[in-house]
This record gives C-alpha cells, sequence and structure tokens, in this order.
C-alpha cells in the first residue's frame, strides 16, 4: 500500500515539472501560434541559473540554511528576462512569414542556447543539492521519502492555481484569452497585440524557469536536459490539446502516471509508450483532448 | 518552381559532374570522404525537399528513415552476414520505406504543425526503441558495420580502408547521387509532381479538379522516406558504426537545416545545401566546442536575412539583370 503512495507522489512530482514546462508552451502556442523548439532550452536555463546562485549563495558552507529557499525563484526571473529579450528581437518578425520558419528560428535558438549554457557554466552537471537534502526525509508506511519531493508537488499545484486565477480572473487574463481566440478582432478593438505577445512569452517562459528552478535541487542541472525536456512537453500538449492550459494538466498527469508504471513495470518501452500515447491521441482526436482545432 | 529548360540544367550539370569524379584525383583523399558524407546528406535532403519544397509538408522526424536506413544495414550484417553493399543498398530502402508506409498512413491525414509534431513523435518512437533495447540495437553503444563489397563482390577493400572510401566507395556514392537526383527530377517533373505542387498551392483547388490529396501525399512520403533510408544505407559503411543519435529528432532537425540552407524552394537547393552544411559543422566542430552556437546563429540569419536559401537568392541574383532587359 505504502509502495502505491510512494508511486503515486513521484508520478504527482514528474506532474508537476511537466504541467510547468507544457503549460508554458501551450500558453505560448494558444496566444501566439508559435511552437517554440528552444522552450526546453529555457526550462534548462532556470534549472542552471538556480543552481549557478544556489552554488554562489552557498560559498564554503555544507549547510544549507532556510533562507536559500528564497534563492529558488531566481532561475525563473532569469528564463523570464530572456524570454522577454527574445520575443521583439527574434520572434516577431516572423509572425508574418509561413510556420515553417517560425519552427526555423526556434530550432536556431536551441542550438544557440545550449551552447551559451556550455559557455556560461562549463560542460560538467550543475548541483544543488544541498537544498534537497536540508529537507530531509519522512517515511510512508516503511518506505522513506524526501521531504523537498512534496516542495515541487506544491508548487506545481501552486503554479496551475495561480495560472488559472490569471487567466480567468484578471484583466489581463481576459486580454490574453481575446487575442488568442482572435488576434485580428482583439487588435482592432484596441488591444495591444505586441504587448500581449511579450508578456504572454515571458509568462510562458517564467513557467519553463520555474520548471527548471524547482527540480535543480533533485536532478542538478546538465547539458541536454532542455532537449530531452522538451519531447516530453510536446507528448503532454498533443495529449491535452496544444493552446489549452486545462489539457496541459491533464497531459501531464497523465503522461506523470504513465511514465511512473512505465519504469516500474515496462522499463524497455517506457518513453516508446509515451510518444506511441502522444501519436495515438493525435489520430483519434488531433486537437488532443481539450484541444480546439 | 523549376522553370529551367532540362537543357540549360544539363549545361550546367554537366561541368559540376566531371569535376566531382575528376575530384579524387586531385585533392587530398580526407577531403574526398568529406565530399562523400555531403553528397549522402544531399540524397536524404533530395528526399526531404519531396515533402516540404514540392508537396509543402514540414517533416520533423525524417532521421526515423535515415536511421532505419541504416540501422536496416546494421541488422543485414550481424543477422544476415551479408557484406554486399547492393543487399545493404535493397535492405535500407526495404526497410525505411516499408516505417514510412505506415508512419505515412498516420501522417498526412495533418498538415502543417500537426504534421510537423506527429512525424516528430513517431521518429521518436524508434529513437527510444533503438536507446533500450540494447541487445538488438547496442543501445547507446551502436552496431558497427564492416566495410562492404561493391558491385556484387567484385569490388572489394584492401587493407586500407580509408584509400577505399576516398576512391571507389566515393565512385559508387557519386553513381547513386546522380541515379537518385536523375529519378527525383523525373519525379518531380511527372504529372505526379505537378499534382504535388498543386496540392502545396492550393489543397481544395487540387482536390476539385479530381487529384487525390491524401493519396498524393501518402505516395510522397513514401518516396521521400525510401530515398532518406536510402542515404542511411550508403551512410554507414562510411561511419563504420549507427548509433541512436541519427534516430533522434535533432538529427531531422539538421535535414530541415541542409533543405533550407540551399533552399528549399529550387530542385538543387537542398543538394547544396546538404554538401554546404557539411563542410560547415565539420569546420566548426574542429575549431570551437561551441559548434551548435555557430549553426544555431547561421540558421538564425538565413531565416531572417536569407530566406530563399543559397541557391534560390543566387538564382533571383543572376535572373535581375535579365528582368531589367
Amino acid at each position: 500500500m505504502d509502495i502505491l503512495v510512494v508511486h503515486l507522489l513521484n508520478a504527482l512530482l514528474y506532474a508537476s515539472v511537466m504541467f510547468l514546462i507544457a503549460g508554458g508552451l501551450s500558453l505560448i502556442y494558444g496566444v501566439m501560434r508559435i511552437v517554440n523548439l528552444a522552450h526546453g532550452n529555457l526550462y534548462a536555463f532556470g534549472a542552471y541559473v538556480t543552481a549557478w546562485a544556489v552554488g554562489r549563495a552557498l560559498g564554503t558552507a555544507t549547510e544549507a540554511s532556510l533562507w536559500l529557499y528564497a534563492i529558488l525563484p531566481v532561475g525563473a526571473v532569469a528564463a523570464a528576462l530572456l524570454g522577454a529579450l527574445l520575443e521583439p528581437t527574434l520572434l516577431r518578425p516572423l509572425y508574418r512569414r509561413a510556420e515553417e520558419y517560425q519552427l526555423l528560428i526556434t530550432f536556431g535558438l536551441l542550438l544557440i542556447l545550449e551552447d551559451v549554457m556550455r559557455l556560461l557554466w562549463g560542460p560538467y552537471p550543475l548541483q544543488a543539492s544541498a537544498l534537497y537534502e536540508a529537507l530531509g526525509s519522512f517515511t510512508i508506511g516503511e518506505s522513506i521519502y524526501p521531504s523537498y519531493n512534496l516542495v515541487v508537488i506544491m508548487v506545481g499545484g501552486a503554479a496551475a492555481a495561480g495560472l488559472w486565477a490569471f487567466v480567468y480572473r484578471t484583466q489581463f487574463g481576459v486580454v490574453l484569452r481575446a487575442t488568442s481566440q482572435n488576434m485580428r478582432m482583439a487588435s482592432a478593438l484596441g488591444v495591444n497585440v505586441n504587448r500581449v505577445y511579450v508578456r504572454a512569452f515571458t509568462l510562458g517562459c517564467f513557467m519553463a524557469g520555474l520548471a527548471g528552478a524547482v527540480i535543480v535541487p533533485q536532478q542538478g542541472a546538465v547539458l541536454g536536459m532542455g532537449v530531452d525536456a522538451l519531447i516530453l512537453a510536446f507528448v503532454v500538449v498533443v495529449i491535452g490539446g496544444l493552446g489549452s492550459l486545462e489539457g496541459a494538466l491533464i497531459g501531464a498527469l497523465m503522461v506523470g502516471l504513465v511514465r511512473e508504471a512505465g519504469i516500474t513495470l515496462f522499463p524497455e518501452i517506457e518513453l516508446a509508450v509515451l510518444y506511441l500515447m502522444a501519436a495515438i491521441v493525435l489520430l483519434i482526436r488531433p486537437a488532443g483532448i481539450l484541444g480546439r482545432a | 518552381m523549376t522553370t529551367t529548360a532540362p537543357r540549360r540544367t544539363l549545361a550546367w550539370a554537366a561541368p559540376v559532374l566531371a569535376a566531382l569524379i575528376a575530384l579524387p584525383f586531385v585533392v587530398p583523399p580526407y577531403q574526398t570522404v568529406l565530399l562523400t558524407y555531403g553528397l549522402v546528406f544531399a540524397i536524404a535532403a533530395l528526399g526531404f525537399n519531396l515533402l516540404l519544397g514540392y508537396t509543402g509538408l514540414l517533416s520533423f522526424g525524417h532521421s526515423a528513415y535515415f536511421g532505419m536506413g541504416a540501422y536496416a544495414v546494421a541488422f543485414i550484417v550481424k543477422y544476415a552476414k551479408l557484406e554486399s553493399m547492393e543487399a545493404f543498398l535493397l535492405g535500407g530502402v526495404l526497410a525505411s520505406g516499408a516505417v514510412a508506409a505506415v508512419f505515412g498512413v498516420l501522417c498526412v491525414r495533418y498538415t502543417k504543425i500537426f504534421f510537423g509534431i506527429l512525424t516528430l513523435a513517431l521518429s521518436q518512437v524508434l529513437w527510444s526503441l533503438a536507446f533500450k533495447f540494447f541487445w538488438v540495437t547496442g543501445g547507446s553503444d551502436g552496431l558497427r558495420v564492416p566495410t562492404p563489397t561493391l558491385l556484387g563482390g567484385a569490388v572489394r577493400a584492401g587493407s586500407d580502408k580509408f584509400e577505399f572510401l576516398s576512391h571507389r566507395y566515393y565512385f559508387y556514392v557519386l553513381a547513386v547521387f546522380v541515379v537518385a537526383v536523375a529519378l527525383m527530377w523525373v519525379i518531380v517533373h511527372s504529372p505526379f509532381g505537378k499534382a504535388l505542387q498543386a496540392i502545396r498551392d492550393n489543397e481544395t483547388r487540387a482536390e476539385f479538379v479530381g487529384v487525390q490529396v491524401r493519396h498524393y501525399r501518402w505516395v510522397a512520403f513514401l518516396i521521400s522516406g525510401m530515398f532518406t533510408g536510402l542515404a542511411g544505407a550508403l551512410w554507414v559503411p562510411l561511419n563504420g558504426l549507427t548509433t541512436p543519435d541519427i534516430l533522434h529528432w535533432t538529427f531531422s532537425g539538421k535535414i530541415v537545416f541542409f533543405t533550407v540552407l540551399g533552399g528549399f524552394q529550387t530542385f538543387f537547393g537542398p543538394i547544396v545545401g546538404a554538401v554546404i552544411f557539411n563542410y560547415l559543422e565539420t569546420y566548426a566542430v574542429g575549431h570551437t566546442v561551441y559548434w551548435q552556437m555557430v549553426l544555431g546563429i547561421v540558421l538564425v540569419a538565413l531565416v531572417l536575412v536569407l530566406p530563399a536559401g543559397i541557391v534560390g537568392t543566387v538564382r533571383r541574383l543572376l535572373a535581375r539583370p535579365v528582368r531589367a532587359v
């Protein structure tokens, strides 16, 4: 029984991170109709920045004090700033062009960001495990479970709630949804579309960065983590529906559960099953479970 | 798309071919091997562009067919114990064709971004299988492929493998390349090719004049996959090893890169793009650890400044004085 709880918590942990990444990807697509292939790199960027900042703040001390947890969001803010910089400079000239070019430029961005991280932080993994260990662990029946994982799950849950409130309960949320539904009409009604785009992109990047920032104490930051995460985020948004936040939540939960089950029950084909799941959903419901065509 | 008369194309294609034949006798072997890689990638790009340039479908999963061609060769060596290059090519083309036939049925139901994501997801299925089923595929270590015999065993590799690759194998690849280019030229200029271009330009109108859009797309997908698989089969003996890297979606990104670099709105663009990309990547890798950044900057600059690619831009520059007259 307690084993099942542990598995469930692992699935939730994974789903939280996936929701943050895929939710950002989906938000950006929903508003701007751009599939950002460099989105995974913003997640990796958030992880690196947080790991670096924690390492700096920790200095030579080995014990992490509680105030260090205040540094965690640094990665998310850094990713958001990077996004705010990239959208007006690289993406804005392309909105009127064919979407092939939008994919290509974000692919170019992916290559560049991958090496920017190598340049800034070197080829070796960065750790922030002090934060992970400082919280200790608790027991579920006979199993021991790290407390930090609960922090990640809570951040994921809080992000989902916060995002829902932001999109459905604020003035900007209304503008965001209006632009997403009909960009021309919103523009005709006086919405500054450029400003909405840059904010939506920044918000999406913030979420990706937050995912990296909260997971880095547990997993560390390595080169290539962004590219791998991107494909899984694709699986999530394809299952849930490209452009739908609720869909990203459902997709993330499904991917989290299947992955956790896969690692325990069918490790060889765990990844293949995830990709096949995405392919099957696309075939039955091309727009995803909650997407609109 | 290609309005150049065949005769005019031949007029400059013949000297280029003559130069390619003379090349191994002039330049160092290393350069010839490098060019062999370029020609192999050119075949892959040629196949890929039948979808992007002629049918208007952007696949982000062509690593699947390249990789399938390569792994088919490795399996032929491992299980059938054959070393004949002709068997490799046949096996590679058939295997990638089989995969493309199945994936194609699923993918051609969609266009635009959904087509791209579906091709990507399916190619990742193959990647993860190659990665995880290590007792069959060798996992991340990959599978070794020995130097093959050419032309039914008539031409064999001597003791010097490099010499073999830079001469006999180069000419073999060149011959296959010429056949592939000629074949693709015939395909895109056939009524079938014209129908594909009609689908690309206006799907609804194409449907109305009686083109079976989905079926034609599927056939284009199949041909495209087989060309790319052929390239994969030619690539393995050159590399000596096949690893899951060539099945990963970032390799698909490279195939897209070749094609856009050369110019996907032209017939010869992808070929030029693949050869130039190969030089670019080799020198970037040789000179800096930050080669990905170099490639990324080139790609971003290309999209922003030269969206028509190298061949497209050159053609426009050449056409300008004519138009002024």
